[in-house]
Order: C-alpha cells, then structure tokens, then sequence
C-alpha cells in the first residue's frame, strides 16, 4: 500500500483538469506565422548578423520519423559552386527544442568540391532542424525540416 | 580508449571530388543527464574537429551536445595531389586525439 501521496500523478491530474476547463472556452490561439523560439532565433542571429537568409539552395536530408532521437543520421548538401571565387563558406545547423539550440558548424572552402556533410544528432523532442548556408559572397541561405521524434534524447536519466 | 576509424580512398585521379569518413569513439555526455540521485552528469563532448591536408586546413566542423555517441562526420574534398590528411578531435576533459591517412593522386 502506498503511504505517501503521488505528487506527480496530482500534478499531473491537475494540470489535465486545467487544459480540460481551458479547452472547454472558446479560446482562439493566433500562432505566429513563424514559430521560432527566442534561443533559435538569437543563435541563427549570432551567425549571420541580422543579415537576410534567404530560403533554397540547400537540401536537409534527415527522417522525418525517428524512432530514437539519440542516433538521428542527417546530410546538409549546398546546391552551389564550389570555385575559389564563389563558394560556400560554412554549414550551421541549429534546432528548436534541444537544451541548446546549436547542433553542429561546419567550415569548407573551394577546395572541399562539394558543399555536403553527414553526422548523427540527438535530438530531445520533435521539432524544426534548421541548416543555414554562409556563401563566400556573404549571402545566407537556408532550409528547415519538421522531424517527429519518439523516443527523445539528450537528458533522459541515467540509471 | 578512444578510438578513430578513418576512410579515405587510397587512389584518385587529379581533380577527383573524393569522400571522407571518419568515426571517432567517445560518448558525448550532454551534461544534461542526471543521475537517480539528481546530481547532473557533467558535460564530457567533443567540441572541435578539423581535418588538414599537407598542413593545411580543409574542413573543420564546431561539435555541440547535439552530435551522437561516437561522432561520425562525412565531408568531402578535391583530389589534387598525393599527401597526408591530418584528423584531431579535441573535446572537454582534456580530450584530444589525432589520425592519419594517406592518399596517391594519379
């Protein structure tokens, strides 16, 4: 028999009793256009300086089901050049609801021949990845995929 | 103890877009985990990886806890001459670890 009371199971009746009220009024959520939390924002801001990015060129390949978000295999390709006049700089890519919104910078140059590169990444939750290309004219491009995720990474217990 | 797995083609011709793989084994602990008694794991990552080419840079990725267990980064680069490619990975704790590999460019 269970002496102590479950806080978190209150909690968490609580808190299902509190969306069922709130789902009950007519309350209409306006959700803005772009649903980029703050950290995402301010850590693509660092990279590109407040510069425009504009969105095409480059192609995210990551699944958009993952079953375990601790091995998440992802391919950023730049459908660009790569000349020693005009190529692509660097590869950021950044994601929205990890601990921290980095996931990882890539630095190339015109002798690397083709913009692509490969690793695995955690993901916490299901989310929006971003990769942002910096071109060696100083222009940013980007693209974003929404990923769902089941099994989250990152900061799960250790046992 | 950590290790690299490195692939690199042994032969190109001159001019040859070639990949590069490289797999390097550590466990990239967020520092975000906790234990059943609550204290946090502290963070234990990879932060820097950079492959040279004859001593000079070509690639270098910054890593963040959001790159899995046992970081395995692909890029590419031009074949142009017979050489020696450089791989360090250098990380929290102290972590540093270097390969090489060698390539013939017909």
């Amino acid at each position: 028999m269970q002496q102590r009371p479950n806080s978190s199971r209150r909690q968490f009746l609580g808190l299902a009793g509190g969306a069922a009220v709130l789902g009950a009024l007519p309350v209409v959520i306006v959700r803005p256009a772009e649903a980029t939390p703050a950290m995402l924002a301010s850590a693509i801001q660092n990279v590109t300086g407040g510069a425009a990015v504009r969105t095409g060129k480059v192609k995210l390949d990551i699944p958009p089901l993952v079953e375990n978000g601790n091995t998440v295999p992802m391919t950023v390709t730049v459908a660009h050049p790569m000349a020693p006049e005009d190529h692509v700089r660097s590869i950021h890519v950044f994601n929205e609801k990890n601990p921290q919104p980095n996931i990882a910078n890539f630095h190339l140059g015109p002798h690397s021949g083709r913009a692509q590169v490969s690793t695995r990444i955690r993901l916490a939750d299901s989310q929006k990845i971003v990769a942002i290309a910096k071109l060696s004219d100083g222009s940013f491009w980007s693209a974003s995929v929404d990923v769902v995720v089941t099994l989250a990474a990152c900061t799960e217990d250790v046992i | 103890m950590a290790s690299a797995l490195i692939n690199v083609p042994a032969k190109a011709k001159r001019g040859d877009i070639i990949e590069i793989k490289t797999l390097m084994s550590h466990i990239m602990e967020t520092g975000y985990r906790h234990t059943t008694a609550g204290e946090v794991v502290p963070r234990d990552i990879i932060t820097s990886f950079t492959c040279r080419f004859n001593g000079s840079e070509i690639f270098r990725t910054d890593l963040f806890p959001a790159i899995s267990a046992n970081p395995f980064i692909t890029f590419f680069t031009t074949a142009t001459e017979s050489g020696k490619f450089e791989f360090e990975w250098t990380g929290d704790q102290g972590f540093s670890e270097t390969a090489s590999a060698s390539i013939t460019v017909e």
